[in-house]
């Protein structure tokens, strides 16, 4: 398969076993190229497992994983070449500065002079001014974009982010997300885990949802919202002591002058305003909410647990 | 090869840059041996004839230090990798296993060359010693650091934690070297504590150096050859397999 038209990364049937703890229970999962892909799923739910066998730092008990085409054990030297992997433990090199590390790094997937890319990341994740420092004096935000800069030395068409923005502070998730997506528009395949699910809301195309080593939900990200039906209609209402009937049907909630209705469709919003008029209430103010990533998350992971 | 060259060039810039800890302790406890054993026991012993004692404890010294040197290597960096983590970054690469051994005993054999080579200088302020045969004399110094280093690439992977490779290290590889006539011909010893350290590979590594540096020995140089050799290759083997399988490295 050559690696233009293969999906970015594919995965068949990934099953890992730690003694009696099956840690993937049989994934498939492609990704495409070009795809900002989110990961999710609560702790221990396989997430770092499978990026693990992904990178070639862990091996399958059985299934294959391709990147670009390439197996992760048969040919991982062209399966890593086009991998970068930003790790989530915060980890580094003691010896090193900044400079010397990048350096050191590009010369392990075979570049030499690699010092104008080098200034380029270091400028696009605000380090230039560390390029000399010893890694043990940088604070913890930095070595992050470290970390990131390290994974993308040799320019990985596909890049993997583990948790990235663990403990680090809104300014610099910002700063990093700029990043990432310019480098998503570049026609770089990103593949992100995190806890954050506003970011992966935010920036991801489409997600898949792992729980015990299992993948229980993949789909877009429009699509996956909207298995969760559930907007609501919210209003500060003034003059309402009791629901009306026709609310009450609709599961509506009143509480403190906030009256907060579910509904599935636009269209309802009319007839919903409408009843709450016919109820002599007066409306003060008016917000429709979206269904959130959190919200249908709980609310896979629930069905999960009741199918 | 790019990255064999630049893991390898890692590796020895690592201990580089801790050179006053990775060089110039080591080099400063064998002139300590040397000053104090040399001022014990000279003129009480002479291992071989027209040799000072002295004299026969540089060879000794040196290897120790190659082997000692080479051993620490690979295995402190190794495992200070694991522990802090940092081992991900040789791990994600494409890297060959053959490529990994390389480098890291490579460097090692760097790191014994050079701390032997501050020894044997050294100990020109306390006594000159030729070199008959450097061709032995080098070839044992790089098939002991090449054993060593190998050593310390298995009991790096191998250890979990500081403590285990210290055991390693204390309980292993010091009574090797100790017993292994750093600082006596095992000419001297009791016939039962002679033949037992001919079953000790230390002993072979340091006798034939000894033989390069004065030209006498106490085992034919071509034994000690084969010996140093065939023990090199088997570890190597061991070594290359793990590395192959990835064991505790690649889960």
């Amino acid at each position: 398969m050559s690696s233009i038209d293969s999906p970015a990364i594919q995965v068949c049937g990934a099953v890992k076993q730690f003694g009696s703890l099956q840690a993937l229970a049989g994934v498939d999962l492609e990704i495409r190229q070009g795809e900002f892909f989110g990961l999710l799923g609560p702790n221990g739910a396989g997430k770092t497992t499978l990026i693990s066998a992904l990178a070639g730092l862990q091996r399958l008990t059985a299934g294959s994983i391709r990147v670009m085409g390439h197996d992760v054990v048969s040919d991982y030297r062209a399966a890593r070449s086009s991998l970068g992997v930003v790790p989530q433990e915060l980890v580094f090199d003691p010896f090193f500065s900044v400079r010397e590390l990048l350096r050191i790094q590009s010369g392990y997937f075979g570049i030499r002079r690699n010092d104008d890319w080098i200034d380029e990341l270091l400028a696009s994740l605000d380090l230039t001014s560390k390029a000399d420092t010893n890694m043990r004096q940088l604070s913890g935000g930095m070595k992050r974009r470290v970390l990131v800069a390290q994974a993308l030395v040799h320019k990985p068409p596909v890049i993997v982010l583990d948790e990235p923005t663990a403990g680090v502070d809104v300014e610099l998730r910002q700063t990093l997300w700029v990043f990432i997506r310019k480098l998503n528009e570049a026609g770089h395949t990103i593949v992100l885990t995190t806890h954050y699910l506003e970011e992966a809301e935010e920036l991801c195309g489409r997600i898949a949802m792992l729980k015990a080593g299992r993948v229980i939900a993949l789909d877009t990200t429009p699509n996956i919202l909207a298995r969760v039906s559930h907007h609501a209609l919210k209003l500060r209402v003034a003059g309402l002591d009791c629901l009306p009937a026709a609310l009450q049907t609709q599961g509506a909630v009143l509480q403190d002058g906030m009256l907060q209705i579910p509904f599935e469709r636009h269209a309802q919003i009319e007839s919903l305003l409408a009843a709450v008029r016919e109820a002599g209430a007066g409306i003060l103010e008016v917000e429709v909410a979206r269904p959130d990533l959190e919200q249908a998350f709980v609310e896979i992971m629930n069905a999960e647990v009741t199918a | 090869m790019i990255a064999f060259r630049t893991l390898l060039y890692k590796e020895t810039l690592r201990f580089w840059k801790v050179s006053f800890q990775t060089v110039g302790a080591p080099v400063l406890t064998s002139v300590l041996y040397l000053m104090i054993f040399g001022h014990v026991l000279e003129g009480r012993l002479q291992p071989f004839d027209g040799v000072s004692y002295t004299s026969f404890l540089v060879p000794g010294l040196v290897m120790m230090s190659v082997l000692q040197n080479a051993f620490a290597n690979s295995s402190s960096s190794l495992i200070q990798s694991k522990i802090t983590g940092n081992i991900v970054f040789v791990l994600l690469p494409p890297i060959s296993w053959l490529e990994f051994y390389a480098a890291y005993v490579i460097a090692s054999i760097v790191r014994g060359v050079v701390v032997g080579g501050g020894v044997w200088l050294a100990s020109l302020f306390f006594s000159w010693t030729g070199v008959a045969h450097p061709l032995w004399a080098l070839a044992f110094v790089v098939l002991g650091a090449a054993l060593l280093g190998t050593l310390g690439v298995v009991g790096g992977i191998w250890a979990d934690k500081f403590d285990q490779l210290a055991a390693f290290q204390n309980f292993l590889i010091m009574p090797l070297t100790m017993l292994s006539g750093v600082f006596y011909s095992i000419n001297s010893l009791p016939p039962f504590w002679q033949a037992l350290s001919h079953f000790n590979p230390f002993f072979f590594m340091i006798d034939g150096f000894r033989y390069g540096v004065f030209g006498v020995s106490d085992a034919s140089p071509w034994l000690s050859l084969a010996i140093v050799s065939a023990a090199l290759l088997v570890l190597a083997g061991m070594c290359l397999n793990m590395l192959q399988r990835g064991y505790k490295l690649r889960g």
